[in-house]
């Protein structure tokens, strides 16, 4: 790490997010400080803004400047069948009781980043038989990111790991069965995401659009303080039809989470959860 | 060499790379099970294996070691290992973050992170130990450390398997110490002393 800009002080920060929230109606106030004081740092440094007063400058005069910091403050390292094991228990047990009931599935991916975990839900679901019966939504706060995940094209030294874990998920096929390689880059068939709708939300102010059999939010609220967390489990809890099941990353938990008891655990270990009262 | 422990410490962050598993399952053999500072371990280690290795840690340790999960109360006296490829903090407020932000020198955890987020959170009553490993990692922690007031020790290079950076620390701050791990040990043992008062 290098060490060329001072340390930046919560001040400046509560400064920077109130301009935000005037200017753009974005609120960032609730993200976990360290990781986002690290990413303002990251931003300084990459667009040698001298200081937090030069980027909320250049914020308030380029409206046009704001997409792309948006961007650059997200985090959107992901993989394909990220943590296997999750998608094997999703695979057997949580997809299959989903199905029992109904004849269709409808599944949000909120922070979906990339689009690798829609890639994956997709395979997963033909695997089983089921893609046609899927309604699947994406969506991510981040313009660039959303398009990427539309494009569903990847470079092939990323499928490296995408297939290490497919591997490791002990999948009936091989990762290449769901793309073609492109000039190095690996596109997945478009047949494949037709049932699913990419989108721009934003999960801090957007507002509860639809209903749910299951939501993947995982990964994305790491960089929530508790605060935030708590509102936005609010939110994924109302967007779930009653028996829903909600997904998290596997370091993440709700034990402390004000809404744990309108849900049971039903995957201690994947961190997945069903809800159980309204 | 007499170091200046007191009770004013509050916390201790341990880094070490490739030939520190040794250094830190003997340090964890030897601290008694009620050490009272909380302890935060940010180990590299291989990014796709999971389990294993708090087991690994905890076969000697007196203590539990646990890998946290995401905005966890940091408890008195707990032993906090960075998982597999996360990023671990801390966060002002007494609660433990983890992060997928980009690698930090090659690393996920990397060190650099943990000790400076645990330097602005515990200013001058941290002390930082950085053992043996093959990169730079922690060396722009261990000046964090330093320029908060807190303590600096990294495990003598001779006695390091691998002195890469512990040498990096020393070029890029004033160390406070330079202990063998036995000498860590027992300044973690009087420390334990001056703590409980
Ligand atoms: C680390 S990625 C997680 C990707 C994927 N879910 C996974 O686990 O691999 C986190 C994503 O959350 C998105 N995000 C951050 N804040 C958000 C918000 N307020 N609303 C919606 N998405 C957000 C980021 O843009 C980023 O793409």
């Amino acid at each position: 790490m290098d060490d060329n800009t001072p340390d930046i002080e919560i001040t400046e920060l509560r400064k920077l997010t109130q301009v935000i929230k005037d200017k753009y109606d974005y609120e960032f106030k609730d993200y976990a400080m360290s990781s986002f004081k690290r990413r303002i740092k990251r931003v300084l440094d990459l667009y040698k803004f001298k200081n937090v007063d030069k980027l909320i400058n250049v914020l308030e005069n380029n409206p046009d400047y704001f997409e792309e910091f948006v961007s650059e403050i997200t985090v959107n390292v992901t993989e394909m069948f990220r943590d296997p094991t999750f998608w094997k228990v999703l695979k057997e047990q949580i997809i299959p009781n989903i199905l029992l009931n109904h004849n269709k599935i409808t599944v949000w991916h909120a922070g979906c980043s990339s689009g690798e975990e829609v890639v994956t839900m997709c395979a997963v679901l033909d695997e089983l038989g089921a893609l046609d019966k899927a309604k699947i939504i994406a969506t991510d706060i981040d313009t660039a990111i959303i398009n990427k995940a539309k494009n569903a094209t990847y470079s092939m030294k990323n499928m490296e790991v995408n297939n290490k874990n497919y591997a490791r998920y002990q999948g009936t096929r091989s990762l290449e069965y769901y793309f073609k390689e492109t000039n190095g880059e690996a596109v997945v068939h478009k047949s494949l995401l037709e049932n699913v709708s990419y989108r721009k939300h934003d999960l801090v102010q957007g507002a509860i659009f639809s209903k749910f059999d299951l939501i993947l939010c995982r990964n994305v609220m790491i960089y929530f303080n508790q605060t935030l967390q708590n509102a936005v489990l609010n939110k994924l809890h109302e967007s779930l039809f009653k028996y829903g099941y909600l997904a998290i990353g596997s370091k993440e938990s709700l034990i402390w989470c004000e809404i744990a008891n309108k849900f049971i655990v039903v995957n201690n270990e994947e961190k997945v959860y069903k809800k159980v009262k309204d | 060499m007499r170091y200046q422990v007191s009770n004013k410490y509050k916390a201790v962050v341990i880094g070490g790379s490739a030939g520190s598993f040794q250094g830190i399952t003997q340090i964890l053999a030897n601290i008694p099970k009620d050490f009272p500072l909380p302890m935060f371990l940010c180990l590299h280690r291989l990014k796709h294996v999971r389990n294993g290795f708090v087991e690994a840690l905890s076969i000697k340790s007196n203590k539990i070691v646990a890998e946290p999960f995401d905005k966890e109360s940091v408890k008195k006296g707990g032993v906090y290992l960075a998982p597999a490829n996360y990023h671990l903090c801390l966060e002002l407020g007494n609660t433990l973050s983890l992060s997928t932000e980009e690698l930090v020198n090659n690393s996920r955890p990397a060190i650099d992170l943990t000790f400076e987020s645990a330097s602005y959170v515990y200013r001058d009553k941290l002390i930082g130990i950085l053992l043996s490993g093959a990169n730079k990692d922690g060396a722009y922690g261990m000046m964090k450390i330093k320029e908060k007031g807190g303590m600096t020790i990294i495990q003598d290079p001779q006695e390091s398997m691998i002195n890469a950076m512990p040498n990096a620390a020393l070029a890029a701050t004033k160390i406070d110490h330079i202990l063998t791990v036995n000498e860590i040990v027992n300044f973690l043992l009087e420390l334990d002393k001056a703590c409980r008062g």
